[in-house]
């Protein structure tokens, strides 16, 4: 046993896998968080307002009469309650956060700073052009950056992220086609697909009609083109797509689908792989949202926000929503009156409130600006190298379905190396957790059996990959000789043990409630 | 390049162990006519982050920030101080850079967020649940719309003339799919016949109090109409401070409540991202949009907290999912509920009531300005004034003296008779006397 410098046995060899229950509930560094509601105390503030009182006579007779409920807290009691919360969360901050399809690469903080400065921060979404020339220049600038990488002449800004980046470009195809006079309700969506395309479809009006993948996991370009006809509006394609893989045929397959006279909708989820070396206009796209928070980096904010611009062909430009941003003798200003557009534009309506998301337009300049198109090319490329590598160096002890050719940004796994030992893809993931890692994204893609989806992003470096790469070994390893001890009741040091999903949809609590509400403060 | 750590070195080293040759033969399914050089792309190369700072400082210096002017712009986005412990808590690694909690072993503390964020949602809004969030107030009024449609099964929807019309801009364009969107006048200043066209088709009416005017609206009755033809009432709520202040929406009868949180926690952004705030009767959770937390247990029996009710959801629903909703507004929500426990039951009603002083101050002010008629006879911090010029031109020369003097009403409805001298004013605890006080004089001048 090795000794530390005061003499005592620095090996915890002797404490077992389960430590004394604590008296505080707390175990060191692993701090526990009540609910804020089981903090809060009546009559206590963390902000100092001046209290005075106002008369009902402008109120309309609909003053507040009870009590909202929300109890109080002091600054530092707050900052102690967050503070604890964070420190239960994993972060790219502190390791390998491989979740395929999401895209959790670094977030450089220079882009947090400039989305402060009060130039853009601090900017009311209708302060008059003459005093927002600098925030429409830079939408401008970044609409020049999203153009020319995907060789697309038109980008609608305003969707808030890709799912709705998604609606917004099949609502420019819907209108697309009832220009054309025509009717076409469906929409082929391969079995591979995110949830939200065929989510999307729907939600847009659409039937969808689902297209099978080959062996290979890229799309049965016959199927597709078996299916097109007359009532075809248009496909979503994810390229590359979710299985990690270029669709190769797919120049073929937009042929096929323009001659058909349908759409071309591409997810453009996983642009961050091809970002700089292909441009999806020359694939023969018609609309693709960018998510700005993936291949640019916007940070992922434990689930949003997003954003999803949507770039546009010449053939669907015409419909982008509003509000249009254009350059006239005065300087740039929004078009946000559909009697107002320039010649030849018919928008089909407005995503949303505003013009979209700046605070994630200023990050993504910031990101561009900052790497380059030689740096953005080089992006890509180390994350397809590592995506590569990570590949390689693990398909002899895991099972790679497509495992012969390379991938792009992102390895898939399936469950047949964990055949016959009782362990499922759940169990492997939460293994992982214990070693120190986020797990990988499961279960997703459909189309192979219990999925493993691994996107390390360029973000990491040789060291990191080379470690995580031997601590997927060894569980594999590990799985595959039955060692279940590891992967049964994993997660064992995590701020939880598994949680119960079952109980908590069939008897769902929502909200914590309190036992009374309190009577009217005043 | 600062941010991609691999050397030339260990890129060799890499490509040897894929037995590649080199980076190019790891997109070979590319086809060669798609693949395309470096120069084929005229963008800038790699900068420093000095220069790149240097490059975004400038385009940021080019606007003038609400905190730079006597500024009283609201219309649905609303200028108020958030305290310094809500940015820093924000920008802490571990809920700055996770992602939506998968796995929820280790997002706990995202999770709990979601937990606190939904009650606190529930008690402001006066509904029984509420999610953990949309993108913005506008895009959850149109789920909220389409919700009734699925809840009732009839295809109208009614809009009040008072909603702010980006709002039912966004809602046509969804909800006019498959159903019919009828709006009613506009009649700024005062509550228009909503209740006379509500029919058996109805699925819901959309009614915004504070509306856009900043006048504040009887749900009550409204509801009670809706109610008695079988359609629901949907409350929008684009100032939520006014909850500080106001009967909640579900204290007179809203079913559904849709609202814009950007007024706590969040800042301006020059229009996002904001927070949608989503809130409902317990019956229709299972039509709710959205992502879910609920409480449950780990395996030793401790409390934790999950994503639930996913059946609901894209991810596993796919086209029979209530919404395609996937990425929200989580870090937003976030910044809206540390704000709010920050100021806690006390500190939002003192918030709420301070903001309704400044503007009966600032509105009684104006109103005694040559030229100046106010048209809200109720409001809580936002009224709206007729002008005796057309407000553009008003509030181009307000801004040419340095004053950011709200919102001409005829940006945001252009083809509204009437709308063209009306000038939508909002008033905050950021503003000072001294604001006011130019405020009024540069206003004299321009309309004298």
């Amino acid at each position: 046993m090795s000794m530390n410098n005061q003499g005592r046995p620095s090996q915890a060899a002797m404490v077992q896998d389960n430590e004394l229950p604590t008296i505080s509930g707390d175990r060191g560094l692993d701090l526990e968080a009540r609910l804020i509601f089981e903090l809060g105390r009546e009559g206590v503030t963390g902000v100092d307002l001046p209290d005075i009182n106002v008369d009902d006579s402008r109120l309309h007779g609909l003053r507040r009469k009870g009590a909202i409920g929300l109890l109080g807290l002091s600054e530092p009691e707050v900052i102690r309650h967050y503070v604890r919360l964070s420190r239960q969360n994993y972060a790219i901050d502190a390791g390998l956060y491989p979740l395929g399809s999401c895209t959790m690469k670094h977030n450089p903080r220079l882009n947090e700073k400039m989305a402060r400065l009060p130039g853009f921060g601090d900017l009311h979404p209708l302060a008059p052009s003459s005093v927002t020339q600098g925030a429409l220049a830079l939408i401008g600038d970044l609409m020049r950056w999203l153009t020319t990488l995907t060789g697309m002449p038109a980008v609608a800004m305003s969707p808030k992220a890709g799912a709705h980046g998604e609606l917004c470009g099949l609502l420019a195809i819907r209108a697309a086609v009832q220009a054309r006079g025509e009717h076409r309700d469906r929409i082929l969506v391969p079995e591979s697909a995110h949830g939200t395309n065929p989510a999307t479809a729907a939600f847009a009006g659409f039937v969808v009609d689902e297209v099978p993948a080959k062996p290979d996991g890229r799309v049965d370009a016959a199927a597709l083109k078996a299916k097109l006809g007359p009532d075809v509006a248009a496909i979503m394609l994810t390229n590359p797509n979710t299985c990690g893989l270029f669709e190769g045929e797919i120049i073929g397959i937009a042929k096929a689908v323009h001659e058909a006279g349908a759409y071309f909708y591409c997810d453009g989820a996983n642009f961050n792989a091809i970002a700089g070396r292909v441009r999806p206009g020359d694939l023969g796209i018609d609309a693709m949202h960018i998510n700005l928070h993936k291949t640019f980096s916007t940070p992922h904010g434990g689930g949003g926000p997003g954003a999803g611009p949507v770039v546009l062909s010449e053939r669907l430009k015409a419909y982008a929503p509003l509000p249009l941003l254009v350059a006239d003798g005065e300087g740039l200003r929004l078009v946000e009156d559909r009697a107002r557009v320039p010649d030849g534009a018919k928008p089909f309506g407005r995503m949303c409130a505003f013009h979209g998301q700046m605070g994630m337009f200023v990050r993504a300049l910031s990101y561009m600006v900052s790497h380059g198109r030689d740096g953005i090319r080089q992006a890509s490329e180390d994350a397809v190298l590592s995506a590569n590598y990570i590949l390689a160096s693990l398909k002899d002890v895991m099972s790679a379905p497509f495992g012969d050719g390379p991938c792009m940004h992102e390895a898939l796994f399936d469950d047949t190396f964990l055949e016959g030992s009782g362990i499922t893809t759940l169990d492997f993931a939460k293994a992982m957790i214990d070693e120190g890692y986020h797990p990988m994204t499961m279960y997703f893609p459909l189309v192979v059996h219990g999925a493993m989806l691994i996107e390390p992003t360029e973000s990491e470096s040789k060291e990191s990959l080379d470690r995580f790469i031997t601590v997927l070994r060894g569980l594999a390893e590990d799985a595959k000789a039955g060692r279940r001890e590891r992967f049964e009741g994993a997660p064992r040091y995590a701020p939880r043990r598994r949680l119960d999903e079952t109980a908590a949809a069939r008897k769902p609590i929502l909200r914590w409630k309190p036992s009374a509400l309190p009577e009217a403060a005043e | 390049m600062r941010y991609l750590p691999l050397t030339p070195n260990d890129r060799r080293a890499m490509l040897a162990k894929i037995g590649a040759p080199d980076i190019d033969s790891l997109f070979k399914d590319v086809p060669k006519e798609a693949a395309v050089s470096l120069s084929s792309f005229d963008l800038s190369d790699t900068k420093g982050e000095l220069e790149v700072e240097r490059i975004l400082s400038k385009l940021a210096a080019r606007n003038v920030a609400a905190g730079a002017a006597p500024f009283f712009c609201g219309a649905g986005a609303y200028k108020h101080h958030v305290p310094s412990a809500v940015d820093h808590l924000i920008q802490r690694s571990e809920f700055l850079t996770s992602y939506t909690p998968y796995q929820p072993e280790i997002s706990q503390g995202t999770l709990q967020v979601l937990f606190e964020f939904q009650t606190q949602v529930a008690l402001l809004t006066g509904m029984e649940v509420a999610n953990a969030s949309l993108y913005d107030g506008s895009t959850a009024t149109a789920e909220a719309v389409l919700m009734a449609q699925r809840l009732t099964r009839r295809s109208k929807a009614i809009l009040s003339g008072g909603l702010h019309p980006h709002y039912a801009e966004t809602v046509e364009t969804v909800a006019g799919l498959a159903g019919q969107v009828t709006r009613s006048p506009v009649t700024p200043g005062r509550v228009e016949d909503i209740v006379g066209l509500i029919d058996a088709e109805t699925a819901c009416v959309v009614l915004q109090s504070p509306d856009v005017f900043g006048l504040i609206r009887d749900i009550k009755p409204i509801a009670e109409a809706a109610h008695a033809r079988g359609a629901l009432l949907i409350a929008v709520v684009t100032e939520v401070v006014s909850l500080g202040l106001l009967e909640s929406p579900g204290a007179q009868g809203a079913d559904v409540v849709a609202c814009e949180g950007q007024s706590i926690g969040n800042g301006l952004n020059f229009g996002g991202p904001y927070v949608g705030l989503f809130a409902a009767k317990e019956k229709f959770l299972r039509q709710m949009p959205g992502r879910l937390c609920g409480e449950t247990v780990d395996a030793t029996g401790r409390r934790g907290f999950v994503l639930t009710l996913s059946t609901r959801e894209q991810h596993i629903r796919r086209e029979k999912a209530t919404s395609n909703i996937c990425t929200n507004s989580g870090l937003c929500a976030l910044a809206f509920s540390i704000h709010l426990s920050l100021l806690g039951e006390v500190g939002l009603t003192r918030l709420a009531r301070i903001n309704h002083a400044k503007a009966v101050s600032l509105a009684d002010r104006l109103a005694r300005v040559k030229g100046v008629e106010l048209v809200t006879p109720y409001f809580f911090n936002e009224f709206t004034l007729k002008l005796s010029k057309p407000a553009g031109d008003v509030v181009d020369a307000l801004a040419a003296q340095h004053v950011l003097g709200g919102v001409p009403a005829s940006r945001l409805m252009p083809h509204v008779s009437g709308a063209r001298d009306l000038l939508i004013v909002a008033a905050t605890e950021t503003n000072t006397d001294e604001d006011f006080a130019k405020f009024e004089q540069v206003l004299s001048e321009v309309l004298a």
